[in-house]
This record gives C-alpha cells, sequence and structure tokens, in this order.
C-alpha cells in the first residue's frame, strides 16, 4: 500500500465521518433553521473531502477533471439550495426556536409556523 | 482497497436511514425536503462509490453528476414554489 492509498483512505474516511455528524445534526437539533445550519455546511465540507479522496486515488486522467468539475458543481449549488429553502420557509413565516418555549405546546404550535 | 470501498459504501448505506427518519416524522414540510436533499447528496457519493467498486467510474461519473443536478434543480423548484405560496397567504387570499 503506498503513500496515494493511504491518503486517499485518510480523505474517504474523514469525509465519511462528517457526512454521519451532518445526519446527527438532522436529528438532534430542535428547529427548521437550525437543521439548515447543520445539514448546509457539513454535507457540503464531507462532499468535498470524500471527493477529494477519490480524485487522489484516481490519479491524473479524464475522469479526475470531471470528479473536480463535481466538486465545484456541488459546492457552488448545495449551499444555495439550502438558502434557497430557508429563505422560502423564512417568507412563509415559520417562526425560529427560541429558548424560552420550553412548553410542549408552545412549541408545537411554532412548528406548525402560524 | 477495494474490500475498504465496499466498507465504506455500507457505512454510506447505513448512514442514509438517519435523514430518512426526519422525512417521515418531520413537523414541517421544508425539513422533509431538506432531508430528502441530504439523502440525495450522500446517495450520490454512493453511486461513487459503486463506480470504484466495479471498475467502471468513467460511466458512473456521469449519472452521479445528472443526480446532483437533478437534486439541485428539485430543490429549487421546491423553494421557489413555496416563497410564492408565502407570498398569496401575506395578501389573504
Amino acid at each position: 500500500m503506498g503513500l496515494k492509498e493511504i491518503l486517499s483512505i485518510i480523505f474517504i474516511s474523514s469525509g465519511t465521518f462528517f457526512m454521519f455528524v451532518g445526519s446527527l445534526g438532522l436529528i438532534r437539533l430542535p428547529d427548521f433553521y437550525s437543521r439548515a445550519h447543520a445539514t448546509g455546511k457539513v454535507d457540503t465540507l464531507a462532499i468535498i473531502l470524500v471527493i477529494i479522496g477519490l480524485v487522489i486515488y484516481e490519479g491524473f486522467s479524464v475522469n479526475s477533471a470531471k470528479l473536480i468539475i463535481i466538486i465545484t458543481f456541488v459546492a457552488l449549488t448545495n449551499p444555495t439550495a439550502t438558502n434557497a429553502l430557508a429563505r422560502a420557509a423564512y417568507k412563509f413565516r415559520l417562526r425560529p426556536w427560541f429558548k424560552k418555549d420550553k412548553s410542549k405546546k408552545r412549541q408545537k404550535k411554532n412548528e406548525l409556523g402560524n | 482497497m477495494h474490500m475498504f470501498f465496499i466498507y465504506v459504501s455500507v457505512i454510506l448505506s447505513i448512514i442514509i436511514f438517519i435523514p430518512l427518519y426526519r422525512v417521515v416524522t418531520g413537523p414541517t414540510i421544508y425539513d422533509r425536503m431538506l432531508c430528502s436533499g441530504s439523502i440525495a447528496t450522500s446517495s450520490m457519493v454512493l453511486i461513487l462509490m459503486v463506480g470504484f467498486i466495479f471498475n467502471r467510474i468513467d460511466m458512473f461519473i456521469d449519472i452521479a453528476m445528472a443526480y446532483s443536478c437533478l437534486n439541485f434543480i428539485g430543490v429549487i423548484a421546491f423553494a421557489k414554489y413555496l416563497g410564492t405560496l408565502g407570498k398569496r397567504r401575506k395578501n389573504g387570499t
């Protein structure tokens, strides 16, 4: 196993770890806006790390150029899509979660977005 | 290295089940759309891993590119539709 494969294993493993952290944030966080905050950045970083590992494993060829095109496309579009969803939720007047709304009823009313 | 790609794809297909919980029991419709976008990005990486397992990466890269384009267009169209829905509600109709 050469240096190239060890480096690509490190990159792909860290990317998979970040993807797991982003998925965990989707479950654990209390609000739509904080969930968008979790997945908009961490998933982008995870995809960039995994594809950089794949580029290192592939070497210098046409396929790695296509992989770099995928990196730039995802890095441009994934935060844009998350921003558009959060903007639509803000226009729909979905109220964010505050720390003082501890009672279950109030929180449910807030999440339904009146 | 071949076994490593198989391990990573198994771990990724387990990770995909975590946002699926939020898709099924999301409180609002925005949560469902956000988590389906997250599932789509995870499965794009899974498609690339499958391409490296079968040694046909030249074919699977194009599939992954088309998949990420479809994910982006779907989320943008959904957000646009819901934004106009909010504007209509503000006018009172």
